[in-house]
């Protein structure tokens, strides 16, 4: 196995350096993104440096509570975030209820599943293996999710008086909204889709190119990335599936009427 | 499922409080009032759409005792501006118009295959109630049936929807500001005015 070269401090800071110049170009050319931008870098230094040392202590117990935590954390800002990324949300903690529900469901499961029965480490929960694998699930379907919800909440507020003539008609709730359901499921997973269809072709998937530059064969890294994508579309698709069939029944109540009271305008950034 | 008169007892809706009426099979109570006065929502309570109190029957059915879904399918709300969500007419309908029924509302057989974009508002407004006939209503909720039309069609619209009423034995809810209009079809007249529903007239 190759040794890989370590990068010092020093090294690192010429990459923010190069961040720095492009924030005052941004600055120059006043698009009003420069404070956003440097912000971002430096939580991005500060995160990482973090869940690094976090990671460390981490494979150094590899006990099953600390990683239950972890994972719990987790999915809890990924949550979080789902709900800041929609532009309507549902009232009383529902849209971060149904976020976390669905990403647990279908992260949790794809993940666990990948453990046990295909990459099988001993013990199965090996932070080094599990951590990871968590992480990339929850990101993505974080994102499918995210878009999903939000393509629900926006399309029904906007189409609220179709669907309202629809149930004038007669039509149960589910084929009231069943267009705009399927629409949102599809944005939902169009993202992992396409990732698939452009790897290796247009992109050199991040883990993979990180597998490498670890000194990992890049046909072993092609098997985990190969296995990582498979596994993220599964997971984003549940759980695109999941949150909108939630969602959904949650905004009509018991007679089936259309509740566009439970859609709040999010506060903006 | 449901059929005789429509009973609305105790029915409370926002500023709305405590109306009650019934409206026996083949008659139509007209509702007049001022913009904002609460029409529409009265209406859509008795459709079931909005939260509401008090109870609402037809016959011996009770709102309550069978969906939301299923309720409105025998108790029809026709709203004022109807919606499209497919590209063509004909694919708003779960069977297409005979000819003779669209020729009632002076239209023809070749409106079905344009797309709904191609429409004029008195064109959507015939072709809802059309529409509204899907599956077979036992009740009609109209808002305002016949706002969009020329005086021809509203004429021909008007003596058809009566004819129908009347035929069917439908207990009906008609909204209307035309009070020509409400002395030619009302079997009984209310209007709504800060909140009160007073009671005008029957015939």
């Amino acid at each position: 196995m190759m040794t890989v070269i370590d990068i010092n401090p020093l090294q690192l800071s010429f990459a923010f350096v190069l961040v720095i110049i492009l924030s005052f170009c941004a600055f120059a050319a006043r698009l009003g993104i420069t404070k956003k931008l440097l912000i971002s870098a430096i939580r991005t230094i500060v995160q990482l440096s973090l869940i690094g040392l976090v990671l460390e202590a981490l494979f150094s117990t590899s006990s099953p509570f600390w990683i239950s935590m972890m994972a719990l954390a987790m999915l809890l800002i990924a949550g979080r975030e789902v709900t800041a990324r929609q532009r309507r949300r549902l009232t009383k903690g529902w849209s971060f209820a149904i976020g976390t529900t669905s990403m647990f469901v279908s992260s949790f499961t794809v993940a666990i599943l990948t453990l046990t029965v295909i990459i099988n480490p001993h013990p199965w929960f090996t932070p080094q293996y599990a951590i990871p694998l968590l992480g990339m699930m929850l990101g993505n379907t974080m994102n499918g999710v995210a878009i999903c919800l939000d393509r629900l909440h926006e399309t029904t507020w906007q189409q609220r008086r179709v669907i309202e003539n629809r149930l004038m008609l007669g039509h149960p709730w589910n084929e009231a909204i069943g267009k705009i359901r399927r629409d949102a499921v599809r944005a939902g997973m169009i993202p992992a889709i396409n990732a698939m269809a452009a790897a290796g072709v247009v992109s050199l998937p991040g883990m993979m190119t990180g597998q490498i530059l670890a000194g990992t064969s890049p046909a072993l890294a092609v098997k985990y990335q190969i296995l990582i994508m498979l596994m993220i579309t599964v997971g984003s698709g549940f759980g695109s599936m999941i949150s909108v069939l939630l969602a959904s029944r949650r905004l009509f109540d018991q007679r089936e009427r259309l509740r566009i009271d439970r859609l709040v305008l999010n506060d903006p950034d | 499922m449901g059929t005789g008169s429509l009973t609305i007892t105790n029915l409370s809706i926002g500023d709305l409080k405590n109306i009650s009426l019934s409206i026996p099979p083949g008659e139509i109570v007209c509702i007049s009032g001022k913009s904002g006065s609460g029409k529409s929502r009265f209406l859509r309570a008795i459709a079931d759409l909005e939260d509401h109190e008090g109870s609402i029957s037809l016959g011996t059915t009770n709102q309550l005792d069978i969906t939301g879904h299923q309720w409105r399918q025998i108790v029809r709300m026709v709203p004022a501006e109807s919606e499209w969500w497919l590209d063509d007419v004909e694919d708003h309908f779960p069977q297409p118009p005979s000819s003779a029924l669209l020729a009632e509302v002076q239209l023809n057989k070749e409106i079905l295959q344009k797309p709904v974009s191609y429409l004029s508002s008195g064109e959507r407004q015939r072709l809802a109630l059309l529409r509204s006939l899907y599956p077979e209503p036992k009740v009609l909720l109209l808002d305002e049936p016949t706002a969009n039309l020329d005086d021809s069609s509203r004429e021909s619209v008007e003596n058809w929807l009566v004819h129908l009423i009347r035929q069917q034995q439908l207990p009906v809810l008609w909204v209307a500001h035309d009070q020509a209009q409400i002395q030619r079809v009302a079997d009984q007249h209310w209007h709504l005015e800060q909140s009160q529903l007073t009671h005008i007239g029957s015939q």
